[in-house]
């Protein structure tokens, strides 16, 4: 059963879910890309702070709610809960599309960990030679994913986060040491900084980009299919919740990570290549045995979320492409069969991807995929809470916060998500995905307004409000 | 089974909001502690407090 393979029974408790969760938020690609946004930035690239802070709460309160409906109805997907909520197949095929080219890039830019190791290590070859170390990991990632599903990358998870968990204790205390401590380091930031346009302390115009980031990257994450997949593989709302207390540990551990870019700033790396801005700083301050140890925590670490998110998007092919398209009396087997093959594509897919299309253009796709996930957000998120949006509102509202975000991020020609948006003669600047779901929001509820005076047919919601709310174990004890 | 609605110690989940998402609160030197300027040292001690708020909030809920 697809249950099985891709939500690996709803059965894990609060300490792998603690990992399976953890491993979504940290990520190879955050592990390189954050330290590298705050070696040229500085302030702004803490931004992913605020974002790990707000988004437990969100979880805690979101989450349970998908969870439960999501037992009930044995919904493995985003898009089968929309399916089911708004009779709407179509709203669903518009998540699961949005969903699975939100994942793809960000699938890609894992491997971008491991190449960044290798080529810090002078390990990368030529030719083919250069990717041949990426394809033996994605061979293996393949493979563990075909046969275990959900459970191969959640026991992988726990390996990794010991791993990763090791290098950043040590190196944020032995690369201070070597470096002269936190306030030499700090304070050499504040005098490089400037060079790169970036400041120690985050500077009042861009309040609104750092704030507007944080707030829509929170809420984005949690609607990743990834996110969603290993928070539905969950054993109850209450093992959610508990999680949502604990995991801030990882925010902690990314905070960290970020403070890796000053320390690079402080050690002296020059590199145009922000990428290498982390494994550069371990070969320069940290002993050559013990830089590859972390090295090899990078590199186990890009494989558990691509793992997840390969789940996450076969999930999602199957249920809502194949299944209500292609073949619409599929036994659970073929199912879950359909699934594991799906999975494998997507690994592959994503392989073609990272080796035959230039890096640049993966991590605008995966800008792009940020802010297009988000625009699912009234369908899935108010859906849990209210059925009073219109169906064909909220699929007009998505498409038109898809367009505003593309064109947006286009307009700033991909470099950025930030967006300065025109009001009277200034211009606030805030994360493009923001803008774009504003505009989502207004549009739905303007259209619901008057769809429902148009009488337009809304379908039949197959959920029930106890639904939302019921514990299955507590139903059992009554 | 308690309604959503009533949860109002929910509410609590609203301050580390309010405390991380507006940046004038934070955006800047001092007073610096451990040589961490006041803008890093008080988004990491939000993250405990975010912890301890989730953990509050949990409890509250399995009493009730």
């Amino acid at each position: 059963m697809i249950e099985e393979w891709g939500l690996a029974g709803r059965r894990f408790g609060t300490f792998v879910t603690w990992f399976l969760l953890g491993g979504d938020l940290y990520t190879a690609y955050t592990f390189i890309a954050v330290p590298a946004l705050v070696y040229g930035a500085g302030a702004f690239g803490f931004f992913a702070v605020p974002y790990t802070i707000v988004v437990f709460p969100i979880m805690y309160v979101v989450m349970p709610r998908l969870w439960r409906v999501s037992k009930q109805h044995s919904y493995v997907t985003a898009a089968d809960f929309v399916r089911g909520r708004f009779d709407s197949s179509l709203l669903a095929l518009a998540v699961a599309i949005t969903g699975i080219l939100a994942t793809m890039p960000y699938i890609a830019l894992q491997l971008t960990g491991i190449q960044a190791v290798l080529q810090a290590m002078g390990l990368a070859g030529t030719g083919i030679l250069k990717d041949l170390p990426l394809i033996i990991a994605f061979i293996i990632l393949a493979a563990y994913t075909y046969t275990s599903g959900l459970r191969a990358p959640a026991l992988t998870a726990i390996l990794k986060d010991i791993l990763i968990y090791i290098t950043v204790i040590v190196a944020c205390i032995a690369i201070p040491a070597a470096l002269g401590g936190y306030g030499h380091i700090f304070h050499v930031a504040e005098t490089a900084l400037p060079a790169t346009k970036g400041s120690l302390i985050l500077s009042p115009k861009l309040y609104s980009a750092f704030a507007t980031l944080a707030l829509g990257s929170a809420f984005a994450l949690l609607l990743y299919p990834h996110a969603v997949t290993g928070t539905l593989g969950a054993k109850s709302g209450r093992t959610i919740q508990r999680n949502a207390a604990l995991l801030p540990l990882y925010s902690l551990a990314l905070t960290f990570i970020a403070l890796f870019g000053y320390m690079a700033i402080a050690a002296g790396i020059h590199t145009k290549d922000t990428s290498l801005v982390v494994p550069l700083l371990f070969l320069k301050t940290l002993p050559t045995w013990f830089a590859g140890f972390a090295f090899g925590a990078i590199a186990i670490g890009a494989l558990v979320p691509a793992a997840i998110m390969a789940i996450a998007a076969a999930n999602l092919f199957t249920r809502n492409i194949v299944r209500e398209y292609f073949a619409t009396n599929e036994t659970p087997r073929n199912e879950a069969q359909v699934a594991k093959i799906v999975g494998l594509i997507v690994i592959l897919g994503s392989l073609v991807f990272i080796v035959a299309i230039p890096l640049k253009f993966s991590i605008y796709f995966q800008t792009l995929g940020g802010l297009w996930i988000l625009q699912t957000l009234p369908t899935v998120m108010f859906g849990l809470y209210t059925r009073w949006f219109h169906r064909w509102a909220l699929l007009i509202g998505w498409l038109v916060g898809m367009v505003i975000g593309t064109l947006m991020a286009v307009a700033e020609s991909f470099k950025t998500s930030i967006y300065p948006l025109a009001i009277g003669h200034s211009a606030i600047l805030g994360y493009a995905g923001v803008w774009a779901i504003l505009a989502n929001i207004v549009v739905v509820v303007v259209l619901t307004l008057i769809f429902n005076a148009l009488k337009i047919s809304n379908g039949k919601d197959h959920t029930s409000a106890v639904d939302y709310v019921t514990e299955p174990a507590e139903k059992i004890a009554q | 089974m308690s309604n959503h609605a009533g949860k109002r110690w929910y509410w609590l989940f609203l301050i580390p909001f309010v405390a991380t998402l507006w940046p004038p609160f934070y955006a800047s030197y001092r007073p610096t502690v451990a040589g961490f300027p006041f803008m890093y040292w008080y988004l990491i001690l939000w993250i405990f407090l975010v912890a301890l708020i989730s953990g509050i909030v949990y409890w509250i809920d399995l009493h009730n």
